[in-house]
């Protein structure tokens, strides 16, 4: 079973307070992964948040692949950052052979241009590097996305964190946003893209779960954009149906909620947005999930929220100070994160409402 | 000794032979009397009794006439294993017995010149049922519990209506950032999975479909169940028109356009939308072929709803006027959602075929928005008469057939758009819950249903050639006939309660199976869950294969 957490600050902060908000609730998940998001980037990426970094575990051939296509469509590297590792003998680590930090500028013919276009030349640009290293995987491309560096790999979550010196902080390596997950999806088999956080154009998701309207999910959402591929996971599906409904669909988040986890009927006539709401579960019923879920997600303005199954099947918390938010499937990850917390403060969600994160802190809870 | 005939009729040409015992049978005439077909009549038979009286043998004989219950050697008033004889015996003296070597199929025809016709379903092969070979083999555990049937609550509800894609909602943002609904959407009804349909109120008797239709407004009201029930083509008293009961009801109209002028002139006087519209294009049993009740079922009542004089009324087998399937959505579509002012949603019931998908496929595409619902009919569906030869060689069945327009849809990204009810033989078997839950997790949104509810009033018909009398007005438990003494057979109370507690059954068996698979919401297309031990029906379903 997975464990995920997130982290929003008023400071940047460094990827070993994510991994200590994990080392605690090891019994929970089966130590066979980590892979977290970093939104909001400080350190070394701090000044060239515009620009869209990509975040890629390759070989030495994928790497070259990358960045001839990469140099063929225009984009013209500005930084890049190759994190030292620390190989010891006897960690648990699949490693590849090289983890690639690289930001670019856009091709000149879009540098004035819209940002709409802008976002969807960067995916495109993703999905073709994708595909060009999937077929004899030579590589892995998570994100290209500017503000968002993504780590993912296999192994022991403590050793994946030494092999990256993760577990000394610096102030090279932050972020505002940190989501992170300790398990590969064993389910089936072990694939580096099927381990959350997933991530597309700005949004990112990680749940705790099981989606059993997965196959509905996914027949519904291979043609609703060319962005939703792999479903390598069931929780997939959660970000897709979030990209969707705010992205594609421009509705608040708060109507998020009301695709996946829809009212009952019986409640719905009671409401006086009915007329919506029941429109929405109509149009959107194949985006609904069902079977235990918690759900974390970041949208592009770094707004970080959670929500879980309509019958509450699988908990999270949120605890947090004046400065740190945190949200995490075990309290204990937040003792140890946030120990002078007031504990009175923390939010356990309910079945029926999204608590959402804004850029101050402030914490809203909307009731579906 | 007569001359034999071997052209003559006798009972064991027929495919029923009644087996009577003189020595148990007390004369009471009680069998005679209840045979609707007029099969057994009394006669006189003469009989020789050999007898002595003195001490020492000595033979006499006597002769005497014994009136005796026979059966009758007319190839119109066969016998139709419909057991009534039999229930109304107080002695156990009389009971029809199948006979296999019947000639019946060779004489009617030769006698009558005619082709034959009959009620009921499709009476041939008995191969094991493409649902049967189905199970639900994917149980929640561990990580993904089950639901409580008994705790959890469950959202049975499927829907009846044009459902737009999200992106063609006309939603606004607000000043405070909500959506609001800038103009009217198609109509959509959230009503129960199991559609009671469409058997018209010529086919039934009227208190058959009184007892429906009391059922339905009693598991509406009493049960909050909101089944719906279809009024087949015929028309629908004028009272029940004006009533508030008409919500309950989907108006059905065919190729006859029977009762729409009553229809029409009730409009202004309602006081309740309809449930829905049905344009009747084609029937899964009898595909091709168009309606037909024969005059002695036309009844006075009948010709008053339906505005006809007592005569054979058959409908065509197409709509005239109808040449496309564009034309057919432009002009029953439009007319029929502007007729009610787009309040209430219209669908089109087809008869499965090779051709259904793309038929799917165009509506599916339709530019309007206006169709609410494809229904689609197998072959195993029943019918109040047609031809025998159609109901045993034509047709499609409903599975393959339902899962392919399914993944029509999925292919262009439109499931769901058009919600696929499906029908044809299913709840053959006594149980419809797994009938329908299997259909659902194939794609349907939901099923219709029509002989079963007659087996639920007492109908003996059966696929092996009981009775399947319906096309002749002499229905022998009162539901398929408009003789006033049949028809006071049938306990109106005692249907609709048999109904109501059949679908209450039903709906706990749907919960019994939706909590193992951890759904609360119907699992409309969810074929995951589903497997089946035969491959070539899992691979035809895309499902899995397991053995
Ligand atoms: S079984 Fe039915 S049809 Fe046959 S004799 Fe008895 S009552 Fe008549
Ligand atoms: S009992 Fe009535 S409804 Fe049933 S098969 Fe016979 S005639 Fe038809």
């Amino acid at each position: 079973m997975c464990r995920i957490g997130a982290i929003k600050s008023l400071n940047y902060v460094h990827p070993s307070l994510a991994l200590k908000l994990m080392e605690s609730q090891q019994k929970g998940h089966d130590n066979s992964g980590f892979a977290m998001i970093m939104h909001d980037l400080g350190g070394r990426f701090e000044s060239y948040k515009h620009l869209p970094t990509l975040s890629m575990a390759c070989t030495d051939e994928g790497l070259k692949r990358a960045e001839d296509m990469l140099h063929e469509a225009g984009f013209q590297r500005v930084m890049q950052w190759v994190p030292e590792t620390d190989p010891q003998p006897g960690l648990d680590i699949h490693a590849m052979p090289n983890y690639v930090f690289q930001t670019f500028d856009y091709p000149k013919y879009y540098r004035k241009g819209e940002p709409k276009d802008k976002e969807e030349l960067l995916l495109d640009m993703r999905l073709q590097l994708r595909k060009a290293l999937e077929q004899d995987e030579q590589g892995f491309v998570y994100s290209f996305w500017p503000d968002v560096v993504t780590l993912k790999e296999i192994g022991d979550p403590r050793d994946i964190g030494t092999y990256f010196k993760l577990w000394e902080p610096d102030d090279k390596f932050t972020a505002k946003v940190i989501t992170a997950q300790c398990r590969q999806n064993t389910n089936y088999d072990i694939v580096r893209y099927a381990a959350h956080p997933f991530f597309l154009q700005g949004y990112t998701a990680l749940a705790n779960g099981e989606n059993t309207f997965y196959l509905k999910n996914v027949e519904a959402q291979r043609n609703l954009h060319r962005g939703y591929i792999g479903f390598e996971s069931d929780s997939q599906c959660f970000l897709y149906t979030l990209h969707y409904v705010h992205r594609e669909l421009c509705w608040p988040l708060r109507y998020y909620k009301h695709v996946v986890t829809p009212l009952p009927f019986s409640e719905l006539d009671r409401r006086e947005d009915k007329e919506q709401l029941l429109a929405m579960r109509q149009s959107l019923a194949n985006l609904e999930i069902n079977g235990p879920n918690t759900i974390i997600g970041v949208l592009p303005d770094f707004t970080l929220f959670t929500c879980c199954d309509a019958k509450k099947l699988r908990p999270v918390v949120v605890g947090r100070t004046d400065e740190t938010v945190v949200i995490s499937s075990e309290v204990c990850g937040i003792n140890d994160i946030l120990p002078d917390r007031d504990w009175e403060t923390d939010i356990y969600p309910h079945e029926r409402e999204i608590v959402a994160i804004d850029n101050s802190l402030e914490v809203q809870r909307w009731r579906q | 000794m007569e001359t034999m005939k071997v052209q003559n009729v006798t009972p064991n040409d027929m495919p029923w032979k009644v087996k009577y015992d003189a020595s148990r049978c007390t004369l009471c005439g009680s069998c005679v009397s209840a045979c609707s077909f007029r099969a057994i009549e009394c006669k006189v038979e003469r009989r020789r009794m050999v007898f002595s009286e003195g001490d020492l043998p000595e033979p006499k004989q006597r002769f005497s006439a014994v009136p005796v219950i026979r059966q009758v050697k007319d190839v119109r008033h066969y016998c139709r294993g419909c057991g009534i004889c039999e229930k109304v015996c107080p002695n156990d003296a009389i009971a029809p017995q199948r006979n296999p070597d019947t000639r019946h199929p060779i004489l009617s025809r030769c006698l009558g010149g005619d082709s034959i016709k009959r009620g009921g379903r499709k009476n041939l092969e008995a191969s094991i049922r493409t649902l049967d070979k189905l199970r639900v083999g994917r149980i929640s555990q561990m990580t993904d519990p089950s639901l409580d049937a008994q705790r959890h609550t469950f959202d049975m509800l499927a829907p009846f209506g044009r459902i737009l894609p999200a992106k063609a909602l006309p939603f606004s943002l607000d000043s405070q950032n909500l959506l609001q609904v800038e103009a009217t959407m198609p109509p959509v009804r959230w009503i129960y999975p199991v559609i009671i349909g469409d058997m018209s109120i010529g086919a039934l008797s009227w208190r058959m479909w009184e007892a429906v239709a009391m059922a339905v407004a009693y598991l509406n009201e009493e049960c909050g169940m909101p089944v719906r029930m279809c009024s087949g083509e015929g028309g629908v008293p004028v009272r029940l028109l004006k009533s508030r009961y008409l919500k309950y009801m989907i108006l059905q109209i065919a190729s006859g356009h029977f009762g729409w002028n009553r229809i029409v002139k009730a409009m202004p006087h309602m006081v309740e939308d309809p449930a829905g519209i049905l344009i009747k294009i084609g029937q899964g049993a009898k595909p091709g072929d168009g309606g037909l009740l024969q005059a002695n079922k036309v009844a006075d009542h009948i010709q008053e709803i339906r505005g006809v004089p007592k005569a054979d009324l058959l409908s065509p087998p197409n709509h005239q006027g109808l040449y496309s399937i564009e034309e057919s959505v432009q002009k029953m579509f439009l007319s029929f959602n502007a007729a009610f002012k787009f309040r209430v949603p219209v669908a089109i019931k087809v008869a499965a075929s090779a051709t259904s998908v793309s038929v799917f496929n165009n509506l599916v595409r339709d530019p309007y928005n206006i169709v609410g619902g494809f229904f689609l009919d197998g072959i195993d569906g029943g019918t109040g008469a047609a031809h025998e030869v159609s109901l045993d060689h034509t047709g499609h069945p409903i599975v393959s057939k339902l899962r392919d327009c399914y993944l029509a849809a999925v292919n262009q990204g439109r499931q769901g758009q058009i919600p696929l009810w499906a029908a044809g033989g299913l709840g053959k078997t006594g149980d419809l819950a797994a009938d329908a839950f299997k259909m659902i997790a194939l794609g349907a949104s939901g099923v219709f249903t029509g002989k079963l509810v007659l087996q639920m009033a007492g109908c003996v018909g059966n696929d092996l050639g009981r009775c399947n009398a319906c096309n002749t007005g002499l229905c022998p438990v009162g539901i398929t006939t408009q003789e006033p003494a049949l028809v006071h057979r049938l306990d109106v109370d005692r249907v609709a309660q048999n109904i109501v507690n059949y679908f209450l059954a039903m709906d706990t068996e749907f919960k019994k199976l939706m909590a193992p698979i951890g759904n609360s919401s119907l699992p409309v297309g969810r074929s995951d869950a589903l497997i089946s031990t035969d491959k070539a029906v899992a691979d035809q379903l895309d499902i899995q294969y397991v053995c």
